[in-house]
């Protein structure tokens, strides 16, 4: 593929097969760095230009409102009053309160932060081998199934044993329904994107029929709300920091899976068939890679990484989940845009992750103040900046371009 | 040899649906539990599918035997399930179900042939579901704007042709990858519908006066025994659905620009080297994948609904591209892969007079039928030789 000392392919968005030549190109880390840099700043400026033109607002109050809300700036709440980031002197007369609600978001943030890792890390494995998984969703729902299965219907068991079981189930059921979709591509070649989609939509009314009145996994205590019952206090996951709703050790899980991606990908055998497999399955075959092995073990890792999302948003503070939850979540679809802004690399990931978490987070019901802007316009919004940043990114278009304007100042 | 096996086993099937149904065991069956009707279905679907799949390994007779088999075993496996209903019931129940199919298949069909042309011309569109999702948006939009349906279809129209225009930009110019890129406008999409639906509708959402697409009355035909409740009062855009299946054929293989399509789309660089823009040929099919594919969405929204949900295409646009991949990316075969796929989903509404709580399972027969087809199929099934490659020019 490229060679090492050509900075120019690097710099379009190839990735380098050998650890020498990334380790030798800073140019390509330069551009790995800018271009979701660039990207993100495009993508909120068109976003932008959507909020003047729609409600004649200027963004940026609306902006400085989503990142109230993010909580982020308790970040350097020793060194400034987050009221004056926020612009919200008038709301918070204490500067405490202010700090104190502002710790609260923070928590939701990393929360999702945590998620989205997961979430993305399902999509990024399967890339590296070739795959663009966008069956995240699905998995994820399989993963919040199993872990309300398991949490909530086993009691009895030691704390120890009772949260990694649950984990452990819902990573391997959502590895399994992702397994589908790598053995179908691996076997009769059906497409992962078309075949994922559906799994998605088979796992969005499974979920929707076992939580509805009636169903298997419905609330034994509310019968007329379709709902599951709470899990048990033996599978709740440890809260870090705060009390209801607070950042769950789920966190560290997440950054854990981000450690055990880039072992499996850069040190295994495992990660060197799945790179190889994803930069030329011909060749990889020709080399005496078992390419068929690679496509469903790479979907089945990638599922058991969303699956293991949805199981510590039930067992880290959900703790339930309900017919309404299954339509309104989207995490597995955020995972998309955050791998590919993270340019599929684990320290890309965490960035990225924390970047929609905050988004998403900043433009909840319960964190935009609708005075700021209509969170649900708000909502749709991150959907918008979403979409332009896979437009962008995945299509490494602002490189391209940029390494064409390059050329043609050489010539 | 063993293609010919998986028609006889469709055929045997079908046979063993209708024959569950029978005295004495259909009685035992029944006694059992109330939703026996759906053996003869499934079996019937089975048959069908695997009918489908024979035919398409040039094995003619087994394939169209187990099709025949199929449909046959669904017909009379039914009837003798529910042999106690009053025949005329029965009838009106299956007018019913057909009719049904044609108004779930409307929209498949729409995006499906825009599909077609946008992957005949060499690019890859599963951004279908985005540009329904546009059509069926601006659809409702321009109606209540401007107070007639026909207007809103042109809004719809637009919307979705501009749509696929920054697909195409990407696709061709940029040269991305068009599966990433097709994904980014599905989010698009669903961002923007979503933004300006809170925006201008808000809470109330749309308004439930608006002017929606009519239906056509066939007076004198419509008293027909049994095809009569089915073709009369079909709504217009199921008729021009049809006529676009057609139409789509005489253009692909009948006149100079079909030629130029599939030229672009299996061999660009001789199609080039002939004097065809390539570009300007993807252009126009990726444009015109996303017109058709909007008009779907207008039917859904101001044909069929009459309003606009957030999200509502929820996956049709990647079953229509599925049933383009199931047709074999011809025209009568998506139509005809649409329409099995609008019977799935005419059959999830129908079932849950059986059991009520299943209702939410039986949803899931469309995407499991899809599922399932493109595992048939796909592997077998012929793509454009150049689809999803990027033609740099030279």
């Amino acid at each position: 593929m490229s060679r090492p000392d050509d900075v120019e392919t690097t710099l379009a968005g190839e990735d380098s097969p050998t650890g020498l030549s990334a380790r030798l190109s800073l140019y390509e880390r330069a551009g790995g760095v800018v271009t979701p840099l660039v990207t993100t700043i495009v993508a909120f400026f068109v976003a932008g230009i959507v909020v003047l033109v729609s409600t004649g607002k200027s963004p940026l109050p609306v902006y400085r409102g989503i990142l109230d809300g993010t909580g982020l700036p308790w970040l350097v709440h020793w060194l400034v009053d987050v009221r004056v980031i926020g612009g919200t002197q008038q709301i918070y007369p204490s500067e405490a309160d202010a700090v104190a609600v502002s710790a609260i978001s923070l928590q939701q943030t990393l929360i999702l932060t945590g998620s989205l890792i997961l979430t993305a890390l399902a999509v990024a494995f399967a890339f590296r081998c070739g795959l663009f998984n966008i069956g995240g969703q699905g998995q994820y729902l399989v993963g919040v199934i199993v872990a309300v299965a398991v949490g909530s219907e086993i009691s009895g068991l030691p704390r120890g044993i009772h949260v990694p079981l649950a984990l452990f189930c819902a990573a391997l059921a959502a590895a399994v329904w992702a397994g589908i979709a790598g053995i179908l591509r691996a076997t009769v070649g059906a497409h992962e994107v078309i075949t994922t989609i559906m799994l998605n939509w088979i796992a969005y009314w499974i979920g929707s029929y076992l939580f509805s009145i009636g169903g298997p996994l419905q609330s034994d205590t509310q019968a007329s709300v379709p709902i599951s019952n709470d899990v048990q206090d033996s599978a709740k996951l440890h809260v870090l920091w705060g009390s209801v709703q607070g950042l769950h050790a789920g966190f560290l899980i997440a950054v854990a899976a981000l450690v055990v991606f880039w072992l499996v990908i850069d040190r295994t055998t495992l990660g060197y068939g799945v790179r190889a497999v994803g930069a030329n399955p011909e060749a990889a075959r020709y080399g005496g890679i078992n390419v068929a092995r690679n496509y469903f073990l790479a979907m089945a890792i990638s599922g058991a990484f969303a699956g293991l999302a949805g199981a510590i948003d039930i067992l880290g503070w959900q703790y339930r989940f309900s017919q309404i939850d299954i339509q309104a979540s989207d995490i597995g679809f955020a995972g998309i845009a955050v791998a590919l802004l993270g340019r599929n690399k684990p320290v890309g990931i965490f960035f990225s992750a924390l970047l929609f978490g905050a988004l998403l987070t900043g433009t909840s019901t319960r964190n935009l103040n609708p005075d700021v802007f209509d969170p649900e316009l708000a909502g749709n919004l991150t959907l918008i900046i979403q979409g332009l940043v896979v437009l962008f990114v995945g299509a490494d278009v602002l490189v391209a371009w940029l390494w064409r304007a390059r050329q043609k100042v050489r010539t | 040899m063993t293609v010919s096996r998986t028609g006889i086993a469709g055929v045997g099937l079908a046979a063993l649906g209708v024959w569950l149904m029978l005295p004495p065991l259909g009685d035992n069956l029944r006694a059992e539990s109330g939703a026996v009707e759906i053996v003869p279905v499934v079996l019937g679907i089975l048959a069908v599918a695997s009918g489908i799949w024979t035919l398409a390994r040039g094995e003619v007779r087994w394939g169209w035997g187990a099709i025949v088999g199929g449909v046959l075993g669904i017909v009379l496996g039914l009837a003798a399930a529910r042999a106690g209903i009053s025949h005329h019931e029965a009838v009106f129940v299956w007018s019913s179900l057909v009719a049904a199919t044609l108004r779930w298949a409307t929209p498949l069909i729409f995006a499906a042939m825009g599909g077609l042309f946008s992957e005949r011309s060499g690019v890859v569109n599963i951004a279908l579901e985005g540009m329904m999702l546009m059509g069926a948006f601006f659809g409702i939009w321009g109606s209540v704007q401007f107070g007639h349906w026909a207007v809103g279809l042109v809004t719809a129209m637009l919307a979705g042709g501009a749509l696929a225009l920054v697909h195409a930009f990407f696709s061709i110019h940029l040269r991305a990858e068009q599966i990433v890129t097709g994904t980014a406008i599905n989010f698009l999409a669903l961002g923007l519908t979503g933004y300006l639906y809170i925006k201008i509708y808000g809470d109330e959402g749309t308004p439930s006066e608006l002017s929606t697409i009519p239906d056509v009355p066939l007076g004198p035909i419509g008293d027909i025994y049994f095809l009569g409740p089915i073709l009369d009062g079909l709504n217009l855009m199921i008729w021009l659905a049809f006529a676009t299946v057609a139409l789509t054929w005489v253009v692909m293989y009948r006149t100079p620009l079909g030629l130029r399509i599939r030229a672009a789309g299996e061999h660009p660089r001789a199609a080039d080297t002939v004097g065809v823009s390539v570009y300007g040929v993807r252009y126009l099919a990726v444009t015109l994948s996303g017109v058709l594919a909007a008009l779907g969405g207008a039917y859904l929204s101001i044909g069929f609904v009459g309003s606009f949900t957030e999200n509502m295409t929820v996956g049709r646009g990647f079953i229509a591209l599925a049933a383009l991949i199931f047709g074999m990316w011809k025209p009568f075969g998506a139509m005809g892969a649409a329409l099995l796929f609008g019977f799935s989903s005419a059959l999830a509404r129908a079932l849950p007079e059986y059991s009520e709580q299943a209702a939410l399972l039986f949803e899931t027969l469309p995407y499991v039928l899809t599922l399932v087809a493109v595992v048939g199929l796909i592997g077998r099934s012929i793509a454009p030789a150049a689809v999803g490659r990027p033609y740099a020019k030279q």
